[in-house]
């Protein structure tokens, strides 16, 4: 429908040379086209950081808004236009701290957005203090011995708050981020994706391992078994509620990735906090959960009628229930 | 001032308050009191008064709600400070009013809620002489319990002693019970045996009245000018003003808000326009009522968002963003007392400081507040009017005075509304910060096909909306901001006087709520030809022009305020004038003796 190069803006980027948001802006920029949305109709909202001033170098509708408002800047855009593409940009720091109420009551009323947050484990803007998913222990000039608060699992919170679209990928998987990204776009209902992103300056490396070590990633697959490692031989199976590896040759029944089944959803985002305790359970990406819920926006439509005879309405409701006339 | 007759003689005007316990009904008594008198053709102003919480303990001086009417044959401005019948429930309502209030007048005193329990819950001391006390004034005591009690209606004696009161005091002004019998019979029609109690509870209160040898008090009618009426509330005033902006500007409207108290009437009542295309959200928190507001209006709605003095504190960023982006977006603010949580039901117009000068970076824009009840559903229109029309948010700074008072309002007919144009873009090569020959940008919107672009809070370059950091961009975006202010001023009415004498000694200012008390003090300061006049600003920023050469016509001027004295400071900063400060922050409205008062002092030694 669109060329790429229409999308991309003429401003020049300030990021720092080399930041995983480059990858991201482009992974937008190549799906843009494919999602069938008329380009006056997309609109971009951010908050405040490195990764909020992303609406200026893309050509559609941008509103860099105020730290950690994007999500009710949005639900205002939706509401009063839902004909609109929304697409929320945050951050961190952004979403998870100071705008951390309204991106919960996002998930819960599951207005049909996208949500993408760029999650570096750092707050990079105002130059290296540590964010709230900052891994524990992270030495930065906030914490010179090291953070003391455990970080959120956003994925977790996501889900907990009610989300319908959980997902997660990072910028260097470019084409796992397409996929993700363009299924996302036609999700009806608030799609959340958890973008790892290489700060290289603040907090170099910090999800180097996913990339580079496979027996820490796995990937996930609608009505696949959970098979990860550099030659696919593990698996996962539930035993129970508990998940456990096993050799891929001994197993018998996997774990069949399911993306509507939430209580498993949730089994899957606790891998974090796994992985930290007992440093066993791969990193899920993709889509961990997926179901069609009851939007708010659509729900919000339904007893709005802005049609014909308003003039009319409009004299009734001046004139109320109890009115008398002096001649 | 006012005089009780205790002739039949009619008399000009009255004010009556009813007070009982929160859970007695008093607002509904009051209200239809208020509704029948509208009906057969007095001018009506009206307050209500309730505590903070919903059922405080009953008996106690903090549960007392009250509900008061000044109504008469004359322009009646204001809902009376001091009251000619008082109609008290127990004894805790009594001791409220009468600590505040001394007056030769009727109290109709409920003597079943005068025990000895009742008097103790109220405070009174063990010596105290309930007659001897109130002897200067008129008393009807009445057991109404046991009146309520010999219709024979069994466990509804208790819930219809209110409607016992109101029948009495419809005979006491000679009044029709028809328009509350139809009011019951509408509303408790699911309850039948419910509505037969308060039916013959009603009547038997009137009746009681019609065997006493009361004497009756004759109010007549007030005469108005042709045209439709009805009774209405602030809140709802404002409701009613900016929705009809909407419709006449053609664009939709997008209501969000967080309860707070004394503004969650306002989304109660746009939750009912959905007919009206009215879009109403209630938000997580203040923050996301007003920068959802301020989506909806990136959006090409007209967004408000309203709320009262806390929440405007945590409004503010988003209000400078809206201001930077150059977005309509109206702003309610109902006033209570402060500071933080202060006194969330009483009044106060303390916020004025808060309005003007509440963000960071230089950020002037328009700030209305309207003057009384009905006059809120023409400043909230004007408010959308220059908001839409000079893309701008406007703060509209009411008060608790204005959102629970009542009064009659001839409404407009859509012919009478003034027309609004937004200016939409519409050209091919929009630019967001390119200016009309009023200062004013062009609003493309999400869905405009060629008008893309990306605008936030970062200063931006002049006309493109590119993020700039140049030094002399951002002073040109500041006086470009600014300017717009000039162009507003340019179209607000010239500032004139509302009542009284020009040129002569003193000159009353004031603005919001304390117009009613001073027009309606300002009638006894003209009958004895006191020089003096009475000047109301309804438009707080930018100040309407004529201000300056109107005070050069007097040799004082007071302004009367409801907090520690704000506005005086604004006026001797933008004219240089000494002018004297006049204020009271006590959670209460002026009274006429206190104007009064203050005036003839000013006038002895000007």
């Amino acid at each position: 429908m669109f060329k790429k190069n229409t999308l991309s803006s003429n401003k020049e980027i300030k990021w720092c040379p080399s930041c995983g948001n480059y990858s991201i802006l482009k992974q937008v920029q190549v799906i843009l086209p494919e999602i069938g949305i008329l380009k006056e109709n997309i609109v971009f909202v951010s908050g405040i950081g490195c990764s909020s001033r992303f609406p200026y170098y893309i050509n559609n509708f941008g509103l860099h808004g105020i730290h950690g408002r994007a999500p009710s800047i949005g639900t205002g855009i939706k509401l009063a236009n839902p004909k609109l593409s929304v697409w929320i940009i945050t951050g961190d720091g952004d979403s998870f701290s100071i705008g951390g109420n309204h991106i919960i009551h996002l998930f819960r009323r599951n207005i049909n957005m996208n949500v993408l947050l760029f999650n570096n484990e750092i707050y990079g803007l105002t130059k290296g203090q540590y964010s709230p998913t900052s891994r524990l222990g992270l030495i930065t000039k906030s914490s010179n011995i090291g953070t003391i608060d455990p970080p959120f699992n956003t994925l977790s919170l996501a889900l907990g708050a009610g989300a319908s679209f959980v997902a997660r990928s990072m910028d260097k998987y470019p084409k796992h981020l397409r996929e993700i990204l363009l299924k996302a776009s036609l999700h009806n209902g608030t799609s959340f994706i958890e973008i790892y992103q290489n700060c290289n300056i603040f907090n170099d490396k910090a999800f180097n391992i996913f990339k580079e070590k496979k027996d820490h990633t796995i990937f996930l697959h609608h009505k696949k078994p959970l098979i990860f490692g550099d030659k696919n031989q593990w698996g996962i199976r539930l035993d129970g509620l508990q998940p456990e590896i096993v050799s891929l040759d001994s197993s018998m029944d996997l774990w069949i990735h399911d993306e509507k089944d939430r209580t498993k959803a949730g089994l899957l985002a606790r891998f974090f906090d796994d992985y930290f305790v007992h440093n066993k359970f791969p990193r899920p990406f993709g889509i961990l959960y997926r179901k069609d819920l009851p939007t708010y926006d659509s729900l919000f439509h339904e007893h709005i009628s802005f049609k014909e005879n308003i003039f009319k309405r409009l004299e009734l409701i001046l004139k109320g229930n109890d009115t008398w006339e002096i001649k | 001032m006012k005089k009780l007759s205790k002739t039949f003689e009619p008399l000009e005007e009255i004010t009556i308050l009813f007070a009982g316990d929160s859970g007695d009904g008093m607002q509904l008594v009051g209200s239809q009191f208020t509704k029948t008198s509208s009906f057969i053709g007095n001018d009506v102003s009206t307050f209500t008064e309730f505590p903070a919480e919903i059922r405080a303990p009953t008996g106690f001086l903090s549960g007392i709600s009250g509900f008061q009417i000044n109504f008469g044959s004359v322009e009646i401005s204001f809902p009376g400070d001091c009251y000619d019948v008082l109609v008290v429930l127990n004894a805790s309502a009594l001791k409220k009013i009468y600590s505040i209030f001394k007056k030769k007048g009727i109290i109709i005193i409920n003597t079943s809620g005068f025990s000895l329990n009742n008097l103790k819950k109220a405070g009174y001391q063990d010596s105290f002489n309930l007659l001897k006390e109130i002897s200067a004034y008129t008393l009807y005591p009445i057991d109404i319990l046991m009146h309520t009690e010999n219709t024979n209606i069994g466990k509804y004696k208790n819930i219809t002693k209110n409607m016992f009161a109101l029948g009495f005091v419809y005979w006491l002004f000679k009044r029709t019970l028809v328009y509350t019998e139809c009011f019951l019979k509408k509303n408790l029609k699911k309850n039948p045996t419910l509505l037969k109690a308060n039916l013959i509870v009603l009547r038997a209160g009137f009746n009681f009245g019609k065997k006493s040898s009361t004497k009756i008090l004759k109010i007549k009618s007030a005469i108005f000018p042709s045209g439709n009426y009805r009774n209405i509330k602030g809140n709802q005033a404002i409701v009613l003003g900016l929705s009809a902006a909407s419709v006449q500007a053609q664009i939709g409207l997008f209501y969000a808000g967080y309860p707070i108290t004394p503004a969650s009437d306002i989304l109660h009542h746009f939750s009912k326009y959905k007919n009206l295309g009215v879009k109403s959200f209630q938000a997580e928190d203040e923050i996301a009522a007003i920068t959802s507001a301020i989506g909806a209006s990136f959006a090409g709605s007209l967004g408000v968002s309203g709320t009262s003095g806390p929440g405007m504190a945590l409004k503010q960023e988003g209000i400078g963003l809206a201001f930077m982006l150059e977005l309509p977006l109206v702003i309610i603010n109902v006033q209570r007392g402060g500071p933080s949580t202060g006194l969330p039901t009483k009044i106060e117009q303390s916020d004025l400081f808060q309005s003007i000068y509440g963000r960071n970076g230089e950020t002037p824009m328009p700030v209305l507040a309207p003057h009384s009840p009905s006059h809120a559903f023409e400043m909230a229109f004007q408010a959308a009017k220059i908001s839409i029309e000079h893309m701008t948010p406007v703060i509209l700074l009411s008060d608790i005075y204005i959102a629970n008072g009542s009064e009659i309002w001839r409404f407009p007919n859509l012919s009478q509304l003034d027309s609004i144009y937004p200016p939409f873009a519409n050209k091919k090569n929009f630019l967001p910060y390119e200016r009309n020959e009023r200062a004013v940008r062009n609003w493309g919107f999400p869905g405009m096909a060629f008008s893309e672009h990306c605008i936030g809070g970062l200063e931006k370059e002049n006309k493109t909306g590119n993020v700039s950091y140049d030094p002399k961009n951002h002073e040109k975006m500041i006086s470009l901001r600014k300017i717009k202010m000039d162009f507003i001023q340019d179209r607000l009415p010239l500032q004139t006087i509302d009542s009284g004498v020009r040129p002569g000694k003193i000159l009353l200012l004031s603005w919001g709520s304390t117009y009613g008390i001073i027009r309606g003090t300002m009638k006894t300061l003209i009958k004895e030809k006191k020089r003096v006049a009475h000047s109301h600003i309804d438009y707080l920023s930018p100040l309407p022009q004529g201000l300056e050469t109107l005070f050069q016509d007097y040799k004082k001027v007071i302004v009367f305020e409801l907090n520690g004295g704000q506005l005086i400071h604004i006026i001797r900063d933008k004219f240089l004038v000494d002018v004297v400060s006049f204020y009271k922050i006590q959670g209460r409205p002026f009274t006429t003796s206190e104007i009064i008062t203050e005036v003839y002092r000013l006038l002895t030694i000007t």
